[in-house]
């Protein structure tokens, strides 16, 4: 082979890899929320709301489904989604650090499922111009479930947020916990810069701004203050974890790493 | 569950698809109108059941006292020439 042929074929595969880098990063958040709101059921304060947190769960591992079988196919390692999600160790995992973090009570899975939200909202509507055909696909699927969330949740925000003063102390004390976590959600690295170049991923840098308006809204109608935004040191989507990951990997997997290829 | 106690009930009607009327389907509990909406979604709309979703409180519904059902409805049932089943159907029509 000439090496401009060489040359070639190693660009394709490094392509191919961030590629599949990139939608594990896309798919990762979902499914972890999606875990963690499973572990709502049976808890939630009414059983409409166990409902609607199950849906909601439901629709995000629908999501990662989509998004990890994608990454599958175009890994060409045959690993399937379930392989993807099951055998995977959590630093091979590329979520957000906030997706991670524990449910801690009603207001603090609100609160996050907020943030994300609204993020998933902006990322999938500008996913859904994506030049991949295949991504701009399940994006398009994505975004309307993405903004049913959106609407649940700043409903519970601006419910718990401007309810009582328990509620609002509660919220507000969790908005601070989680919101050093929203850095990393449109702090754009190496790997995002290429493939919003490419046409296959979104700006994030643009997107901040979106996102910065849809949650000021949510926060300002729910009487809550901003807090401030600091450097983080956190960077879950280069499959760099907190401790909380390996936990919930540990039980999700649990069943996969003990009994490998048991179905039912 | 003690919060679903202060929570009214709200009645949910569904309509199943444009161009059908909305039809009763149960209840469900919620803080106001627009959670009322969520849970029925998140109830009763998660198989396609519906395209449209009415949510009514169920104290504001009156409902026909059963004491008094002999009085509303008794009346009707001697009276069957209002139901439309004296006229000849023509041979050819098939779809009545």
């Amino acid at each position: 082979m000439s090496a401009a042929v060489t040359n070639a074929v190693a660009g394709a595969a490094v392509q191919t890899v961030s590629r599949v880098h990139y939608l594990l990063r896309l798919a990762d958040p979902s499914l972890i929320l999606a875990q963690q709101l499973g572990a709502w059921i049976g808890h939630a304060p009414a059983i409409e709301e166990d409902l609607g947190l199950a849906n909601t769960a439901l629709d995000l591992l629908g999501q990662a489904r989509l998004l990890l079988e994608y990454a599958g196919e175009l890994e060409g390692r045959g690993r399937d989604a379930d392989a993807l999600a099951f055998l995977r160790d959590p630093s091979e995992y590329l979520n957000v650090t906030l997706a991670e973090q524990p449910n801690g009570d009603f207001g603090d899975t609100i609160v996050r499922q907020f943030l994300i939200d609204a993020w998933q909202c902006e990322l999938y509507e500008r996913l859904c111009g994506s030049t991949d055909a295949r991504l701009a696909a399940i994006a398009a699927k994505a975004v309307k479930e993405a903004r049913y969330h959106l609407r649940y949740s700043s409903g519970w925000v601006v419910r718990l947020g401007d309810g009582t003063a328990e509620s609002h102390a509660r919220m507000q004390a969790a908005l601070a916990r989680l919101w050093p976590y929203t850095q990393e959600l449109c702090a754009a690295d190496e790997l995002d810069r290429a493939m919003c170049a490419e046409g296959f991923g979104a700006d994030l840098d643009a997107l901040r701004d979106a996102w910065s308006r849809r949650v000021d809204a949510v926060l300002r109608e729910a009487t809550l203050a901003r807090p401030a935004d600091a450097p983080y040191p956190w960077q879950g989507k280069q499959g760099r974890h907190g401790e909380h990951l390996g936990h919930l990997l540990a039980e999700m997997q649990y069943l996969q790493r003990a009994f490998p290829g048991a179905t039912w | 569950m003690t919060t679903t106690n202060d929570w009214p009930l709200y009645e949910i009607f569904i309509r199943a698809r444009g161009g059908l009327e909305h039809k009763h389907v149960g209840s469900v509990h919620a803080a106001d109108a627009r959670m009322a909406i969520e849970h029925a979604r998140d109830v009763y709309t998660r198989r396609q059941e519906g395209v449209s979703i009415w949510v009514a409180r169920s104290a504001d519904i009156v409902a026909s006292d059963p004491a008094e059902a002999d009085a509303l409805f008794e009346p009707a049932r001697d009276k069957i020439y209002r139901h439309p089943t004296f006229y000849d159907i023509p041979k050819e029509v098939e779809t009545l």
